[in-house]
């Protein structure tokens, strides 16, 4: 037991951390802010904080133009189905490895790890040669696979992990019990695992959302997610503030309610297991 | 039906052999328990007999029939693990349920089983609760009912009261042997606790470093171990061993006597010494005695016999009760 | 430990998984090894000729690699540098008595699940502008001279915008560090008689140090290879003030389409990245069980 700290110190703390907190949170807090102001006052000098004209108009222009609605379908599309094969690869190779550890498992799990660790633009001219030739350039199949391999490193350690915390003897009892090795994946392994499956799921959908360097090199328009969309407002300068704003703030939004969820998992996911 | 039998099986990790050979026929209905001290290899023994591990050589037969190769989910056996590997997800209704539902049973036969079940382990106001909503007592009795309840050909029990405190385990001992003789199912009974192994068995296996060291009941291993080891893991305190000198006496190598088994007095016969340590027990006295050309002796005597540590104290083996060992530390008859 | 069968079952099941990554690793990889022994222009299609290493001399020689190097290296040193001490203070200011923690904890998180693009853009325009910027608005509110960033110091505001980016990252992993410090080990050192600043730095901090370790190797491994905050902010520039290795390699790449020297770059990166790599797999690896 912690000792109680003195109303005074704690008032310091709270401050200090509520401000803190605030300055990191401000940019997105601005633009949020900026996303409901009128294109003039984006710009305006000095900038109004709270007290402008609101107006939705941004978000009726930004969803109005049918190429957000393609572009957000995209990154659900793109971020969903990476995810879901992803997930459909790993779960396996993440039982076999907790539960049927052979004396290379940890080769593989360390291999599977450095994998990750390749920088992208290792390999960008073979991966562009390659989907320039089959096609591939600005197709949702080609980042939906491209996205799966790339984040089935992280996938299959998180599931590792959490797969490994479920004691053997509970998946012996089923075997002991009369269950087959396939029910006892679905009756007893799968509800156990469903938090740890469920937060997996969750954290590798935020990457592949905000991946942003096979997005920009690999689609321009048709495959195109919010990505590639929002970075399309960077050559025109300064006329379009409050809508860049708009549109920023519905691609971030519903990854930024998930990764509020998956905030704890985080941590496991992203340090493979090395900081609990 | 349950009768388990093991021919020559052996079991290596990597290199390293962890059960090196072991012959045993469990007869049906029997409580048998494997002990020895940790490492022993009884825990992977009784895991070959389930089938959550392969054997390397040798055979296994359940009834006569050779189960290596068939998984544990075809062996008809059930166990009671130490951590009692309740499903975390499932009410005790349907923790004990589980089984029965594998093996296809109609769901108002499962329904019948399990009520009687919990019944007879009193967990009937339970039944809709959740493992992690119970008590320690209370999930080690749900283990039970999980594998009473399939009718197995034998129950296995991996270490089962290690998690409780002292005053619970007493109990469930109890509880435990009784339910076995009810029901009359062959049960093999893992433990490293000598008093749970000697109250409990029909017959023990003593283990030591993967051998089988001795099979017999209880009284055979108290009163007739097969050699030094045994005679030293069974009985508590250990038996006395005198080697040199004093054995050769009694042609042999070494010499056992349990503190029972040594007279101690202030000024009666025998070998002579100075008390280092006393334990006063009330109902018992051990006195630890160090004697010149022989070593320390433990010595137990009924009730308060008015030495304490300092004192000098005589020492007199009973001569019926003293076990004789060759130099490979086997037990010599006369 | 476990039977036969469940040993080849799970060879089978694993099997997917490995050979996905296998092929994912192995193919572009020769594929980058033998494209950069080629001169080899998207350009001129047909006329590919094996010049041997001739693109890696022509791609280290070039002053232009150089210079992204140096920047690669500030840029990974100061993000690094910036994050890790700032995140360290966050994280012990979070770690105190403090009122709606749990709030100021979803504050502090939130940049990290900002898509790259959109922190890019929100800052370059509506914080960074020289005129019209918020930044702009406080320094002639203050009196001070407004910084043009993307002209003056791009290469600085890149690292603002990437720290801010990973301050959160670094923040949650000591804190959560923090948090598993036994508090029973700080009070045996308060009972030494050790002051706050003791107990800092010979109980708190050297329990930090491995996650410190894994929070500088990780972020290196994703800093070596920022892209999308310099592709929609300064495209490298002005000059080649902001340009990276990662940079570099995509403009020779898919700008000047000359695959070959592209590949005698995309090489490097992955040898520059293996050195950081190997020390992280060892770290992580010391602490496996499986």
């Amino acid at each position: 037991m912690a000792r109680q700290a003195s109303p005074a110190r704690v008032l310091t703390t709270t401050i200090a951390a509520w401000v803190v907190g605030f300055l990191i949170f401000f940019p997105i807090l601005w633009m949020v802010l900026t996303s409901f102001k009128t294109e003039l006052e984006a710009f305006s000098t000095p900038p109004s904080f709270l007290f402008f004209h609101w107006t939705t108009e941004n978000y009726a222009t930004v969803q109005g133009r049918s190429d957000y609605v393609h572009h957000a379908i995209n990154s659900i599309v793109i971020a969903g189905g990476s995810t879901l094969i992803a997930m459909l690869i790993a779960i396996p190779a993440a039982w076999s490895m907790a539960f049927a550890p052979s004396p290379r498992t940890r080769d593989i799990l360390l291999w599977m790890l450095s994998t990750k660790m390749m920088p992208p633009v290792g390999v960008l001219v073979p991966i562009y040669l390659i989907y320039r030739n089959f096609g591939l350039l600005d197709s949702r199949v080609g980042l939906v696979a491209v996205l799966c391999l790339g984040n089935l490193p992280i996938v299959v350690w998180m599931l590792f992990t959490y797969f490994k915390e479920i004691p053997k003897d509970i998946l012996e009892a089923a075997r002991m019990d009369g269950a087959t090795i396939g029910k006892e994946l679905v009756y007893v392994l799968t509800p156990m695992a469903v938090p740890g499956i469920a937060s997996t799921l969750l954290l590798n959908f935020i990457l592949a959302w905000n991946e942003a360097f096979w997005t920009l090199n690999l689609s321009t328009s048709q495959a195109a997610p919010l990505t590639v969309f929002i970075a399309s407002y960077s050559s025109p300068e300064g006329l379009f503030w409050a809508k860049l704003s708009a549109a920023s703030t519905l691609a971030i939004a519903p990854i930024l309610v998930l990764g509020w969820f998956s905030q704890r998992q985080l941590v496991r996911g992203l340090t493979f297991g090395a900081v609990k | 039906m349950g009768r388990i039998t093991l021919e020559g099986v052996r079991k290596s990790f990597a290199s390293h052999l962890i059960i090196k050979g072991a012959d045993l026929d469990i007869d049906d209905g029997s409580f048998v328990v494997f002990v020895g001290p940790s490492g022993c290899g009884k825990t992977t023994l009784l895991r070959l007999i389930a089938g959550l591990e392969d054997v390397s050589e040798g055979r296994i037969l359940i009834d006569g029939a050779n189960v290596v190769g068939v998984p544990p989910s075809k062996r008809g056996l059930s166990m009671v693990f130490q951590s009692y590997a309740l499903y975390p997800h499932m009410s005790v209704r349907g923790n004990i349920a589980f089984g029965l539902k594998m093996a296809g049973l109609p769901k108002a036969e499962i329904d019948r089983k399990v009520e009687a079940a919990a019944a007879t382990l009193n967990l009937t106001p339970y039944l809709d609760r959740k493992p992690r909503e119970l008590s320690g007592g209370q999930r080690q009795r749900v283990a039970i009912g999980r594998a009473i309840v399939r009718e197995p050909k034998a129950f296995l029990f991996d270490e089962p009261l290690s998690n409780l405190d002292a005053a619970l385990r007493v109990q469930m001992r109890l509880e435990v042997t009784r339910l076995q003789r009810q029901l009359g199912t062959t049960a093999v009974y893992v433990t490293h606790d000598q008093v749970e192994a000697m109250t409990m068995a029909d017959r023990i296996v003593v283990l030591n470093a993967g051998r089988i060291e001795q099979y017999g009941s209880p009284l055979e291993l108290y009163e007739r171990p097969a050699n030094i080891f045994v005679a030293g893991f069974i009985g508590s305190p250990r038996m006395n061993f005198i080697a040199d000198e004093a054995a050769r006496r009694y042609g042999a190598a070494t010499i056992g006597v349990r503190p029972e088994h040594i007279k101690a007095s202030r000024d009666g016969e025998g070998w002579e010494g100075l008390v280092t340590d006393a334990e006063h027990l009330g109902s018992d006295t051990f006195l630890h005695v160090d004697i010149a050309g022989i070593g320390n002796l433990t010595a137990r005597s009924i009730g308060e016999i008015g030495l304490s540590a300092g004192d000098r104290a005589r020492l007199l083996p009973d001569p019926a009760h003293i076990h004789r060992f060759d130099e490979n530390g086997k037990a010599l008859h006369a | 430990m476990a039977t036969e069968q469940t040993r080849g079952l799970g060879r089978l099941l694993i099997t997917p998984a490995v050979a996905a990554l296998f092929i994912w690793m192995i193919v572009p990889l020769v594929m980058t090894i033998y494209f950069s022994t080629l001169d080899y222009n998207l350009l001129n299609p047909g006329t590919e000729a094996f010049v041997g290493l001739e693109n890696y001399f022509y791609f280290l020689t070039d002053p232009a690699f150089l210079a992204s190097l140096q920047n690669t290296l500030v840029l990974v040193g100061s993000v690094l540098a910036i994050t890790v001490i700032i995140g360290t203070l966050v994280a012990l200011l979070l770690d105190q008595a403090v009122i709606g923690r749990s709030i100021v904890r979803l504050m502090v998180i939130a940049p990290f699940f900002v898509m790259p693009t959109v922190s890019a853009l929100v800052w370059k325009n509506l914080l960074m502008h020289p005129v019209s910027g918020l930044f702009a608005w406080i320094a002639t509110s203050l009196g001070l001279r407004p910084i043009d960033w993307f002209a003056e110091a791009p290469l600085f505001a890149i690292i603002l915008i990437v720290a801010w980016q990973w301050l959160p990252f670094a923040t949650l992993i000591l804190l959560t560090a923090l948090q598993s410090l036994d508090e029973e080990q700080k009070e045996a050192a308060e009972m030494d008689g050790a002051g706050a600043f003791s107990t800092f730095f010979h109980i708190t901090l050297p329990h930090l140090a491995r996650p410190i370790t894994v929070v500088i190797l990780i972020e290196t491994i994703f800093l070596l290879t920022v892209f999308a905050e310099i592709y929609v902010t300064t495209g490298g520039g002005p000059g080649l003030q902001t340009t990276n290795i990662a940079f570099l390699i995509y403009s020779q790449a898919l700008i000047q389409f000359d695959v070959g020297t592209a590949s005698a770059g995309g090489l490097v990166a992955v040898v520059l990245a293996n050195i950081v790599a190997f020390f992280l797999v060892r770290i992580v690896g010391r602490n496996l069980e499986t």
